[in-house]
């Protein structure tokens, strides 16, 4: 090894030690979490935590007809023991998320059971006796299927899918499926707001680079500053502005412009206005940056080649500024995915994203398996979005100027 | 020397927390006017007494949440929590509350029969009420086919969001009687029938969560009537001068529970206010408050006649009205959500 190789080397070697605690950070707070929600989303240890004996013993079973009377026992004994340390609900939940009506069966079932296993009990009786439900497949088909330790349980439901008894996939709902039709929802519209973002950007940005340095820092700061305010602020302010006794709508009625005030909130209009606000700088920045890089006088020399104002803007502008539209695009895209109390705040019922059923899943029914597997849903459909995007424009096409 | 004095002193301040792992007691309830009326009858006397520091938390409700608490064991930091009637079993079923011994707060038998259990004790007598707005619809909304009917009353309506006590209304509006209401929602029928009678008004609907929510949607307009806890409605018309009204007939009666989450650290504490909040003297300064009903039954003669006639507990104001069944509740709250969130996001 020479004398120029090794320090290379030790240049390289420096420079990796430098990386290092930022790379340390990402994988603590970024991939661990990540990778610990794709495993929740598929993971299912809720039953078998409170009734292992009789997920071990159900194991044997060849799901038809009613199991063995051993797999009647194992259930009496972990029941017993779940009434002792009051676990029982943990394994009444999972259930009857497979099946409603299963917590019933459950929680009766435990309330009227001995407080210790004595021996010589038939509980492939005494179980039926105590719940009908015992004496039927359904719930041993429940139990089957919820045993764990991983399953496609929540991931299915995230599709509004699950598996019948036979193991074949079919619809949750006869009603109609959410989850779907909320995804479908929040890509509908992160795109509108896509869209309204650049078409409002890209005079927004020819504004400020076109006027005079100090016109320009002022619009600079009055399109930099909301980004410095807090999300839930603006949030809260477009409620008073937008409200049915509001600043707009008192305005518009004062000036007799119209007589009922307009409905701009607590539906998609108001979801679509304040996002909008709050993502618009995240696509007037890239433009901005793509329009300072294309030279002034290949318009002039356009004009004076004889080429109108649209010829000039769509071939000759347009084409340079297009990465910086990508990027802008694509940036407010999928920022607009992940908001969650914008629409919380302005919208109805119709108008949440996915994001507000991770969140109602986390923390009001606490249901993580279903809260980790839409969120595994929305990070893969935003990565198969980034990747066809890629595909049909080119990576070399998205640029931050 | 004093220097090196003043930096133990400091370090020692700076350790302390630390050290003293072992919290204050924290009580949680729901917020608001609400919990500002708690703090005033119960939480600020009782700390006057015993000297004891108390924390205060507020929440809005769901299992679920007290699910995550409890699963998140030492770094949970509630003790006492108002919890509603099918979190109170639901709860005390999968045990995350402590089962009460009675002798640490002088026996269950001083609450109205019924209404403590083996994880809680009474809170508070309240009800759900439709409230409209006096000053802007004279002949007032009579029933709950009225909130119903928007072309009589035009306007928006607001409703707390989840399929909780909303099915029971909706079946009163189509004409189901109070006495028929959880028969009705006990088939399947009768759930498909009143999603279909809320169909009828969803695209009035504005969705409340928060008990604060109602009184300012009804003030600002922004809806014509709202369902409420019946306490909020006298005390908005007492702060902001105005002319809110109560229906009574069709509202529904709750009774909310304390509780003491499995594990606190801070239970010993607990008990004592559990056992101050129940004493007749201190319970009588309640209704006063917000209108709500006492849950000890010695504090209901120590309650002015004028006064009573206001709560939901009346005899006049409880005719007519349903008392929620946590039991339907507690077997059906998971399935229904569900169909309620799916319903609602169409």
């Amino acid at each position: 090894m020479n004398e120029t190789t090794s320090t290379r080397f030790s240049i390289k070697a420096a420079g990796f030690l430098l990386i290092l605690p930022l790379v340390l950070f990402l994988l603590a707070v970024f991939f661990v979490p990540l990778a610990g929600m794709l495993r929740l989303a598929v993971e299912d240890t809720d039953l078998s935590s409170v009734m292992p004996l009789t997920v071990e013993a159900i194991e044997r079973w060849d799901g038809t007809g009613l199991p063995a009377p051993a797999v009647y026992d194992a259930v009496a004994v972990d029941l017993i023991a779940a009434k002792e340390t009051r676990t029982a609900g943990v394994a009444a939940r999972r259930l009857n998320y497979d099946t409603p009506s299963l917590r019933s069966v459950i929680t009766a079932t435990v309330r009227r059971l001995p407080k210790t296993t004595s021996t010589g009990t038939d509980w492939a009786t005494e179980l039926p006796a105590i719940d009908p439900a015992w004496g039927k497949p359904e719930i041993w088909q429940a139990i089957a299927r919820a045993r764990g330790p991983w399953s496609d349980f929540y991931l299915l439901s995230a599709f509004d899918l699950r598996r019948d008894p036979g193991g074949s996939i079919r619809a949750a709902r006869d009603d109609g499926g959410l989850y779907v039709d909320v995804l479908i929802r929040t890509f509908i519209i992160a795109f509108t707001v896509t869209v309204i973002c650049i078409v409002l950007a890209l005079p927004a940005a020819f504004l400020l680079i076109s006027t005079g340095s100090g016109v320009s820092s002022l619009l600079m700061i009055v399109l930099l500053l909301p980004l410095w305010t807090s999300v839930l602020v603006r949030s809260a302010a477009w409620m008073v502005i937008l409200q049915k006794n509001g600043l707009i709508n008192t305005l518009l009625i004062n000036i007799g412009l119209i007589g009922q005030p307009l409905e701009l909130i607590y539906n998609r209009t108001g979801v679509l206005i304040a996002l909008t606000h709050i993502l618009l700088p995240y696509a007037v920045l890239p433009i901005l940056g793509a329009m300072r890089n294309v030279p002034r006088n290949q318009t002039l020399a356009a004009n004076s080649l004889g080429a109108g104002p649209l010829r000039t803007f769509f071939s000759v502008y347009l084409p340079q500024i297009l990465p910086g539209i990508s990027a802008g695009g694509l940036l407010v895209f999928i920022l607009s995915l992940g908001y969650y109390i914008t629409p919380l705040l302005l919208g109805g019922a119709g108008d949440q994203l996915l994001p507000y059923y991770i969140a109602f899943n986390t923390t009001q029914t606490v249901n993580w398996g279903l809260a980790a597997a839409l969120g595994s849903v929305l990070l893969a459909a935003t990565f198969l979005l980034y990747a066809a995007y890629i595909r049909v424009v080119g990576v070399q096409r998205i640029g931050l100027g | 020397m004093k220097k090196v004095i003043h930096l133990a002193a400091l370090v020692a301040a700076l350790a302390v927390p630390g050290i003293a792992a072992a919290r204050d007691l924290t009580v949680v309830s729901w917020g608001g006017l609400f919990q500002d009326a708690q703090r005033d009858v119960f939480f600020t006397p009782f700390k006057t007494e015993t000297k004891a520091p108390l924390l205060e938390d507020s929440w809005d409700g769901g299992v679920g949440v007290l699910r995550s608490k409890a699963q998140a064991g030492d770094s949970n930091t509630w003790d006492l929590v108002e919890v509603e009637a099918e979190e109170l079993a639901i709860g005390c079923e999968e045990g995350l509350f402590e089962v009460l011994d009675p002798a640490k707060f002088g026996g269950t038998e001083k609450y109205l029969p019924g209404t403590a259990s083996d994880c809680g004790v009474p809170a508070n007598i309240f009800s759900i009420a439709v409230a409209y707005d006096g000053d802007k619809i004279a002949s007032g909304p009579k029933s709950w086919a009225d909130f119903w009917d928007v072309k009589a009353f035009p306007g928006k309506r607001s409703l707390r969001n989840g399929p909780k006590m909303n099915l029971e209304f909706a079946l009163m509006a189509d004409g189901v009687s109070a006495d028929k209401v959880y028969e009705t929602l006990a088939t399947p029928e009768g759930v498909d029938r009143a999603f279909a009678k809320l169909d009828e008004l969803k695209p009035n609907i504005v969705w409340w969560t928060s008990g604060n929510q109602p009184m300012q949607l009804l003030g600002s307009g922004e809806v014509a009537m709202t369902t409420s806890y019946n306490g909020r409605i006298p005390a908005a018309n007492a702060a902001d001068k105005r002319n809110f009204k109560i229906i009574w007939p069709g509202a529904m009666l709750n009774v909310d529970s304390w509780v003491i989450m499995k594990g606190s650290p801070n239970s010993d504490s607990a008990y004592k206010l559990i056992d101050f909040m129940g004493r007749p003297e201190v319970q009588a300064k309640w209704p006063a408050k917000l209108n709500y009903g006492v849950s000890v039954t010695d504090a209901q003669k120590l309650v002015p006649a004028e006064l009573a006639a206001n709560l939901p507990t009346a005899p006049e104001n409880l005719a007519g009205s349903l008392t929620l069944d946590a039991g339907f509740w507690v077997d059906n709250i998971d399935q229904l959500t569900e169909r309620f969130s799916a319903w609602a996001a169409k």
